[in-house]
């Protein structure tokens, strides 16, 4: 029996002191200074994150030893505007080229500086990684125990 | 927005983090949930609606029976993953841009 479950698109926003051009460019050529550095893929520390400023450009990660591990790649650089992203880590958090998830950025100016407007959609085409996300669901410290520890630090 | 927490919030109580538990050992009938669990069967149902709210589990019927199991795509988990992962990391976006004042009034 196929069970669809297509999920709405994760949608946060957030307004930064900042003119629309620098929350942009800390969003973008800033990324190292704010992305959790525990969240990468390489298997040495994080030292640098690189979006290439135009359509096509890549996004990838930088290892301490120089080792670069791609993400996925710009697909608008639309400055101070709007940026997206094709974030291509699948629910194993490794890089698959043929797994695409459109990850969109809105710069919006306000009186108080800027909103930021952040999409992350196409969630249903994890549903290819059934498999490994089950396997990560039932392994020890899966999704579910991270789940509930943020949910009762949420709740406190 | 206003489900935004809908996953977290199905697996913070702790009665449906139990159901949720039991169901990794694969599908069961709510009768087959409710046993060994101090609440009631239509609680266990309300239970189950949330977390199928949630897209944490799907149920199908067979026979005359519901048959919960854990969504089999994960995607309930996921979404909810990215839903936080995301909220973090605005918030330290924001603290980055705030941080460095300089060219605050450019």
């Amino acid at each position: 029996m196929n069970i669809q479950i297509n999920p709405a698109p994760v949608r946060k926003s957030v307004t930064v002191k900042a003119k629309p051009e620098r929350a942009f460019d800390i969003f973008t050529a800033g990324m190292t200074t704010w992305w959790l550095p525990d969240h990468h893929i390489g298997q040495v520390p994080l030292k640098e994150i690189v979006a290439e400023p135009r359509p096509g450009g890549r996004w990838y990660e930088v290892g301490e030893d120089g080792s670069i591990c791609e993400w996925g790649k710009v697909l608008v650089w639309d400055r101070p505007n709007r940026v997206v992203f094709a974030w291509q880590l699948n629910a194993a958090w490794k890089y698959d080229p043929d797994f695409v998830t459109e990850l969109e950025v809105r710069f919006v100016p306000e009186a108080a500086g800027t909103r930021v407007e952040l999409e992350h959609r196409n969630l249903d085409r994890y549903g290819a990684d059934a498999a490994e996300i089950r396997r990560m669901i039932d392994s020890e410290g899966g999704w579910p125990t991270a789940l509930v520890a943020f949910a009762a630090a949420a709740n406190a | 927005m206003a489900n935004q927490y809908r996953a977290l919030a199905a697996l913070g109580d702790n009665t449906r983090r139990g159901i949720f538990e039991k169901l990794r050992a694969g599908p069961q009938p709510v009768s087959e949930l409710a046993r060994g669990l101090p609440v009631s069967r239509p609680a266990v149902s309300q239970h189950l609606k949330v977390l199928k709210d949630a897209g944490l589990v799907a149920d199908r019927v067979e026979g005359t029976r519901r048959v919960y199991q854990i969504d089999p795509r994960g995607l309930g988990a996921i979404r909810a993953w990215l839903d936080q992962f995301w909220t973090a990391s605005l918030e330290n976006y924001r603290a980055a841009v705030e941080s460095d004042s300089r060219e605050n009034d450019e």
